[in-house]
């Protein structure tokens, strides 16, 4: 990461009137409510449908719409690069004398830095969308694609617009936005030329569709007698009734409204005020769509509606704003676009602030797996240019079992004079950083593998193996002694098979999938070893391996003779709660008399509640344990540990978990409870630092005695 | 239906209006305008593009009823006006939306320029979703189809909503009973 990169994240984490503005707005809720009644998958499904099979046949639909549009009488130009619409327009301006341009909103001309060219030929471009308008004056580019001047303050509009209208105004938001219609109502009358993108172009009909709330692209297409749209080639949908869908999902995702103020679908040359029709232009740009298009995993980002709701729920984007997550495109989906509408080494970094929780992922109406492609572009820059010799060194380690367990042994004994009740209180120098917010644990003194053969169990007909990964062997081997207790009183043996190392997910994560596939390799073989009913994992981020990217993993690198183990294997794997909710339905737990109701507060991982999806079972099962469950405010917003992501982006990842800190005491629960060791040695330290009374716990470790001596009932 | 729009409009910020007869809702108009002040000079203009609800209509009579009233929409009265009244053809339920095919510029003059948009609309021809809508206009015959719900609305400075940035900051519907069915 580049040094200018990461003080321009520490520069945004010290202005957070962009995250405030998003607070107050509280997006999921007023999102939630504008979609109420609404079948949300199958919409975005519907929509999906729509727009993946349009981006199949982008050349098809392009022409479609240049022939339907020309019918109608307005002019298509196809264009191929951002220079050929750039020359296209400023011909145009020539022939027709054009002297001043008023634009709406327009995405595709931010794309191409249409307004520089513009100016540089001496015709003066003015935008009208208001938080277009006010990023112009302030020379910036948008830091969101649908609120594009959101970083801003009332107090920073009101200079601006002090300084354009030369007059002292106050900081009053109402007067602001009046102060803006009168500047901006002589330039739409003083205009020959009016620039509009198009929300979606309609290839059966020639259409174009435009939605705004300002009604400023009303007045763009209305006053000036020639209408220009800049419209990129993903907007194309083959019929009519496609825009619905859309124009359902648009707004409710967008602004949390059920739809815009204005939606206009022009066909055609209308006339003008004078009697004469509007002299219309329609530019179909491709700047690597078509390319895009092409590419198998990449299709899909076509998908994109520009909604921007990805921007919205995104803890990172929330932190930084678009000027650092983005690159005219803001954000996660941004930086997928910028990897193609720029190229893929703009987004070296970028791509890095990515954690990959998901949340974007959950409600994009486009149905686009946004942290997967992420992902991906990653994968591809880790393929082309290679890892960072340290990164690549560690990993290497990781996935070699004896040096890495070597490793582990020696600096937990290293670490010893530095622990104090389980936790690091002083840390050498270099990892200062790291322990402002949070404590770090220590490894611990004899990893699990070690304690588990000193368990005695008793014998049963019921087996299960148990993966334990990394964190739990090292750092919290007692959450896999709690868990093999729990167990045994359902009357269930647990195995540990001894060839197991890592799961691969630090690799995957990282891009380098060569190694993840590797990992899930050396796994598989100990693993299936063993006759057992379960293969069980306490850690979400292993869990995500086991039960469902392990084949795709093996598939993407070439293995696929292991994917039909890996798929087996999947389908045995459960998370620990999930089999005690299972178990206790079935009457093998059942609660010890006379237990306390304690309370708990849980935290769903993002790897177990939007990759695996098991968040209803740790509830149940804590439930049915004794515990009652407090919920927090955002209890599925990370914490901020993304694995290596609390090492490479410490300043994000201690500010994520500063406010998953304030939700946790919020709720005055005695505990806290995720089922991820990742998440655990982030809020728990957490919690330690802050010296909360709190203390955060694996459900292993509040169940361990909890329930009643069963015999083996098989 | 017709409670069902009333309520989605209502939410988007409308003022909505309901009367049996054309000549009810022409005595409604006529008095909102004297109310507003309109007067036969810039900035309080009133414009009054071509509707079907002035069929057999003398429209003299009613310019000498409110000075200032216009049956004419020029780019510069529209610009002069405070109120714009243009008659849409659909409205839709469950958005509290109004549909219009705006592809004369007069329609589009007086319902974008102006302060207060008066937007009639008949009761019967309200539908109840956009795909409903879509049935009725299609843009192999209607040029400009324009949606309009509730006034012009931002929320571009710190997510604070304000009204009226570029286009109206009213918009009140006037729906009648008598006009309904008039569409194809």
């Amino acid at each position: 990461m580049k040094k200018g990169f990461t003080q321009s994240i520490h520069n945004a984490l010290g202005n957070q009137n962009l995250g405030g503005i998003l607070d107050r707005w509280n997006y999921p809720v007023t999102r939630a409510k504008a979609y109420e009644g609404i079948d949300f998958e199958a919409l975005r499904t519907q929509i999906a449908e729509i727009k993946g099979s349009a981006a199949g046949h982008l050349n098809e639909l392009a022409e479609q719409f240049k022939k339907a549009a020309e019918a109608r009488g307005a002019k298509v130009f196809r264009a191929n690069s951002p220079q050929a619409v750039k020359d296209y327009i400023l011909e145009l301006c020539l022939e027709k004398g054009v002297k001043k341009v008023v634009k709406s909103k327009s995405m595709a001309s931010e794309e191409i830095h249409l307004n520089k060219d513009l100016a540089k030929h001496g015709i003066q471009a003015d935008e009208t969308d208001l938080g277009e308008w006010i990023v112009q004056l302030a020379h910036q580019t948008p830091s969101h694609m649908v609120m594009p001047a959101l970083h801003l303050t009332k107090e920073e509009v009101s200079d601006l617009f002090s300084k354009e209208t030369q007059q002292p105004l106050s900081n009053d938001i109402q007067e602001l936005v009046k102060v803006a219609r009168k500047a901006l109502r002589g330039k739409y009358f003083a205009a020959d030329l009016g620039i509009t993108g198009a929300n979606i172009a309609i290839a059966e009909t020639g259409t174009l569709v435009i939605v705004t709330n300002e009604g400023n692209a009303r007045m763009v297409t209305t006053l000036p007698k020639i209408h220009v749209a800049i419209v990129g080639l993903e907007k194309l949908v083959a019929n009519y009734v496609d825009a619905a869908p859309i124009l359902t999902a648009l707004p409710k995702s967008a602004t949390s409204q059920l739809i815009t103020s204005y939606v206009s679908m022009i066909t055609g040359p209308v006339q003008n005020d004078d009697g004469t029709m509007k002299d219309l232009h329609i530019i179909l740009m491709d700047n690597k769509r078509t390319e895009m298009a092409k590419d198998p995993e990449f299709k899909e980002a076509l998908q994109c509606i520009r909604c921007a709701s990805c921007l919205n729920v995104c803890p990172v984007y929330r932190l930084v704003g678009g000027h650092v997550f983005g690159h005219i495109y803001t954000g996660g989906i941004g930086t997928i676009l910028t990897a193609w509408f720029n190229e893929l080494k703009t987004t070296e970094d970028i791509q890095g602030l990515c954690i990959g929780c998901g949340k974007c992922k959950e409600i994009c109406p486009g149905k686009i797996d946004i942290p997967g492609l992420i992902l991906q572009l990653r994968r591809r820059l880790a393929t082309k240019q290679g890892l960072p010799f340290i990164q690549k060194t560690a990993l290497q380690i990781i996935n070699n079992r004896r040096v890495f367990h070597a490793m582990l042994r020696a600096a937990s004994l290293g670490q010893i004079p530095f622990a104090k009740e389980g936790f690091i209180r002083h840390l050498p120098m270099f990892l200062s950083n790291l322990s402002e917010f949070r404590s770090l644990p220590t490894i611990a003194p004899a990893p699990f593998r070690d304690l588990f053969k000193k368990i005695r169990q008793p014998k049963c007909k019921t087996k299960v193996a148990f993966f334990s990964g990394c964190a739990i062997e090292f750092v919290f081997p007692k959450i896999g002694v709690a868990l093999v207790k729990v167990l045994n009183k359902a009357g269930i043996e647990v195995l540990f098979p001894e060839g197991q190392s890592c799961c691969g997910i630090p690799h995957w994560g990282s891009g380098a999938f060569d190694m993840a596939a590797l990992a899930a390799a050396h796994n598989l073989k100990p693993l299936m070893a063993e006759d057992v009913k379960y293969v069980v994992v306490a850690c979400a981020t292993c869990a995500t391996a086991l039960k469902k990217e392990w084949p795709h993993i093996l598939k993407a690198e070439g293995m696929e003779n292991l994917v039909p183990v890996a798929e087996k294997l999947a389908s045995k794997t459960v998370m620990f709660t999930e089999l005690v909710d299972k178990l206790i339905a079935e009457k093998r737990l059942t609660l010890k008399d006379g237990q306390k109701l304690q309370s708990v507060t849980y935290h769903d991982s993002c790897h177990a509640k939007r990759h695996v999806g098991i968040f209803k079972e740790p509830r149940a099962a804590l439930a049915g344990a004794g515990f009652e469950v407090k919920e927090m405010i955002e209890c599925d917003t990370c914490c901020g540990m993304g694995g290596s992501y609390t090492v490479k982006q410490p300043e994000l990842s201690m500010s994520m978990l500063k406010r998953k800190l304030d939700n946790v005491e919020q709720t005055g629960a005695e505990f806290l409870c995720a089922e991820c060791p990742g998440c655990l040695i982030q809020i728990g330290g957490g919690l330690d630092k802050r010296g909360s009374k709190m203390k955060a716990k694996h459900p292993a470790e509040l169940m361990v005695d909890r329930f009643k001596d069963n015999p083996d009932q098989d | 239906m017709f409670e069902a729009f009333k309520a989605k409009a209502e939410g988007a910020g409308c003022q909505v209006v309901r009367f049996a007869t054309r000549a009810e809702a022409l005595d409604f108009i006529l008095q909102f305008m004297r109310d507003e002040g309109v007067a036969d000079a810039p900035g309080t203009y009133a414009v009054w593009a071509d509707s079907p609800l002035l069929k057999g209509i003398d429209t003299k009579v009613l310019e000498a009823k409110v000075p200032g009233l216009k049956f004419t929409v020029t780019r510069q009265l529209a610009k002069d006006a405070k109120i714009g009244v243009t008659q849409m053809e659909w409205g839709i339920a469950n958005t509290g939306t109004l549909a219009q095919d705006s592809s004369a510029v007069e329609q589009r003059l007086a319902s974008a320029l102006t302060w207060v948009h008066i937007a009639l609309v008949g009761t019967d021809n309200l539908v109840p979703d956009l795909p409903a809508l879509m049935t009725k206009m299609h843009p192999s015959k209607n040029g400009y189809i324009a949606l309009i719900t509730g006034p012009s609305r931002t929320a571009d400075i710190e997510r604070v909503l304000a009204i009226g940035v570029h286009g109206p900051e009213r918009l009140v519907i006037v729906c009648v009973d008598e006009l309904g069915r008039m569409n194809p």
